[in-house]
This record gives structure tokens, C-alpha cells and sequence, in this order.
């Protein structure tokens, strides 16, 4: 039936399953663990893999709502920042900032002054509250990422996909509520253009329009996401090493690779506030570009 | 070559020559920097902000093509 005499030897290698994909049989499935550590579950591990708490999987509709290890992340972190903010309002009729009134203020009037105002000019006090809770939400939900035992919610695509979603609503909801609907559309063109430029223009800044939220969801989860590959892969090698050659190769290796695994640590603790510096940033750039167009 | 074993080739060149890229931006981008900053100390800050959020932007777009790379070898 096949052509050109496929022996039976050869049929069923070509279709057994790939033997670089699959875990070796003993010894230590590095793949399969760096994937469990990233990917989203349905349990919820509390102090690394030893309680496994199942978690209710929801189905509406066809869709699947469950609770899973993210969501419940993401829980945890609204309620810790809604817990230090109030810690920090409770100070707020001081004159002088003291405690850690003064440590959040420093990080809100930064948000405030440099990235709202300055980008969004007049007008920018109504989307300073998004802009601050974008920025604390991203910058805590990485930074709980980096805690042992901790998981990033913004390192699952469908996580900074909705961020981006609502950053796109909120850049049209300002253009649109500053310049009405039609003239909102007309402000996407600059003025002073030959006329038959203007339907490749229009096209073009529609289709940049959509592909900024999408290269803003992009880029946060491709940090995140490749800063925890980075860290557990350099961990990794310290049991890749003892498989190989024996598990004294791989106790001796092991201070050096905890090193570079420090290093990398500490430097996703910096793209983690540089990511929800970036977001915020380029989304109240977005916004003063649709309030107030430079042309 | 089976398919498979093409398709891991590709993801690794691939990678490397995102990475290729975005090196070099990041590259030119801190000589740049520090060109700016040894004529004029004074500006440092305003030169540094700028530059990390430059690198920033720039390693987006890196990455955009490493996630390439890493879906290819995810989904056989």
C-alpha cells in the first residue's frame, strides 16, 4: 500500500514516538519540569510539590472558567496590594510622610508625574487610578513570581492578553470620549496629506492600532516567561550533570550554577519592574497620543 | 532528516539569530549611551532612563521571535 517497500521496521519507527521527546526512564525529566513550573495547573502547590491542593474546575458554556494555580495568584496579589494600600492610607492626614505611606507615595507621584502627566498632558488626572493599577498589579504579580513557591501570573499569555484588552479599551475609550466617535477614526490620519495617501495611511495606522496592544501583551509575557525558563534551566543543569556522569559531578558543579542562577534571579527582579515601568509607560503614551493628537 | 529533527534545527538557528539581532541593537543603542554621557555627565540620568527603556523595548521585540522558536519545539 505504501510505495517503494517500507518494511514493517521501518513504519513503526517512523511512527513511535519521538524518543528525544519522551522522559528518560530514569533519571530526571528536565523538560517536563521546567513545563510544570510555568505552565498553568489545576492544583495548587503549597511549600513546593508536597501538598497538592486540587482546585474546582468551573465549565460555563463551553468555556472553561476553572480556578486554576493563576487565578488564585492573582487573588492573592490584589488582596496583599489592597492590604498595603489601606495600611498606607491610614497615615494619609499627615502632613510629612512617614513609614510606608511615604515609600508607596514615592512610587504613585512617580507614576503620576513623570508617566501620566507628562505624556498625557491636560487631562491626565482621569486615567492616573488605571495607570497606578496597572503598574502595582504587573509589577506584584512579577515580583510574587520570584518568591520560592511562588507562581507569575503574568508569565500566562491569556493573563497580559487581558491587560492588553483593557489597555486597548481604555486608549479609545479616551480618544472617543475627548473627539466623539467619527472624529476620533479622523484623528487616526495626519492632517496635510496628499488625498490619495489617505486610505494607505488610514489602513495602516488601523492595523498599528491593534498590533500595539498585541506587542504590548507579547512583550510582558515573553520576559516573564523567558526569565523563569532561564532560571529553572540553569537549575536544571545541576541535574542533567548528575544523570549524565554521577551524582558527585553534580553536588561539585553545584555552587557555580547556583551562582549563575543568582545572577539571572536578580536580574529578572530588575526586568520586573522595567516590564511594569514598560506597560504603564508605553499605554499612557498610547493614550496621550488618542486624547491629543500632535497633529 | 525527519521532520521533527528539521523542525528542532530550525527553532535553534532561529534563536540564535533572533538573538543575533537583538544583541547588536542593544549593542549600538549603549554606545550611543555612553557617547552621550561622556560628553555630557551632567545629562547621565536622563541618558540612562532613556537607554533602559529603549533596551526594553528592543528586547521585546527579541523575544516576540523566541517565543517562536520555543513554540516550535513545544508543539510537536
Amino acid at each position: 500500500m505504501m510505495g517503494g517497500g517500507v518494511t514493517a521496521g521501518q513504519l513503526e519507527a517512523a511512527t513511535a514516538p519521538d524518543p528525544a521527546l519522551a522522559a528518560p526512564a530514569q533519571g530526571v525529566d528536565v523538560g517536563g519540569h521546567i513545563l510544570h513550573h510555568i505552565l498553568d495547573s489545576h492544583d495548587l502547590e503549597i511549600v513546593l510539590p508536597w501538598i497538592k491542593v486540587p482546585l474546582p474546575r468551573i465549565e460555563i458554556a463551553g468555556i472553561d472558567l476553572s480556578i486554576t494555580k493563576h487565578v488564585v495568584f492573582m487573588w492573592i496579589v490584589a488582596a496583599f496590594l489592597s492590604g498595603v494600600f489601606w495600611l498606607a492610607s491610614r497615615r494619609v492626614h499627615e502632613s510629612v510622610p512617614r513609614g510606608l505611606r511615604n515609600l508607596i507615595e514615592i512610587l504613585i507621584v512617580f507614576i503620576r508625574e513623570e508617566v501620566a502627566r507628562k505624556s498625557i498632558g491636560p487631562g491626565a488626572d482621569r486615567f492616573v487610578p488605571y495607570l497606578l493599577t496597572t503598574f502595582f498589579f504587573i509589577l506584584t504579580c512579577n515580583l510574587a513570581g520570584l518568591i520560592p513557591g511562588g507562581s507569575t501570573a503574568t508569565g500566562n499569555i491569556s493573563v497580559t492578553a487581558g491587560l492588553a484588552l483593557i489597555a486597548f479599551a481604555v486608549i479609545h475609550y479616551g480618544g472617543i470620549r475627548e473627539h466623539g466617535l467619527v472624529a476620533h477614526f479622523n484623528n487616526l490620519v495626519p492632517h496635510g496629506l496628499p488625498g490619495w495617501l489617505v486610505p494607505i495611511m488610514f489602513v495602516l495606522e488601523l492595523l498599528s492600532a491593534l498590533i500595539k496592544p498585541f506587542a504590548l501583551c507579547i512583550r510582558l509575557f515573553a520576559n516573564m516567561m523567558a526569565g523563569h525558563v532561564a532560571i529553572l534551566a540553569f537549575f536544571s543543569l545541576i541535574f542533567i550533570l548528575s544523570d549524565l556522569y554521577s551524582g558527585v559531578v553534580g553536588v561539585a558543579v553545584s555552587p557555580l550554577v547556583i551562582a549563575f542562577e543568582l545572577f539571572v534571579h536578580l536580574l529578572e527582579l530588575l526586568v520586573a519592574f522595567l516590564q511594569a515601568y514598560i506597560f504603564t509607560m508605553l499605554t499612557a503614551n498610547f493614550i496621550g497620543m488618542s486624547v491629543h493628537p500632535a497633529h | 532528516m525527519e521532520s521533527g529533527a528539521i523542525a528542532y534545527l530550525g527553532a535553534g538557528i532561529g534563536a540564535g539569530i533572533a538573538i543575533v539581532g537583538g544583541g547588536i541593537g542593544i549593542g549600538l543603542l549603549a554606545q550611543g549611551a555612553m557617547g552621550g554621557i561622556a560628553r555630557q555627565p551632567q545629562s547621565a540620568g536622563t541618558i540612562q532612563t532613556a537607554m533602559l527603556i529603549a533596551a526594553a523595548l528592543i528586547e521585546g521585540a527579541t523575544l516576540l521571535a523566541l517565543v517562536i522558536c520555543v513554540l516550535i519545539v513545544l508543539m510537536k
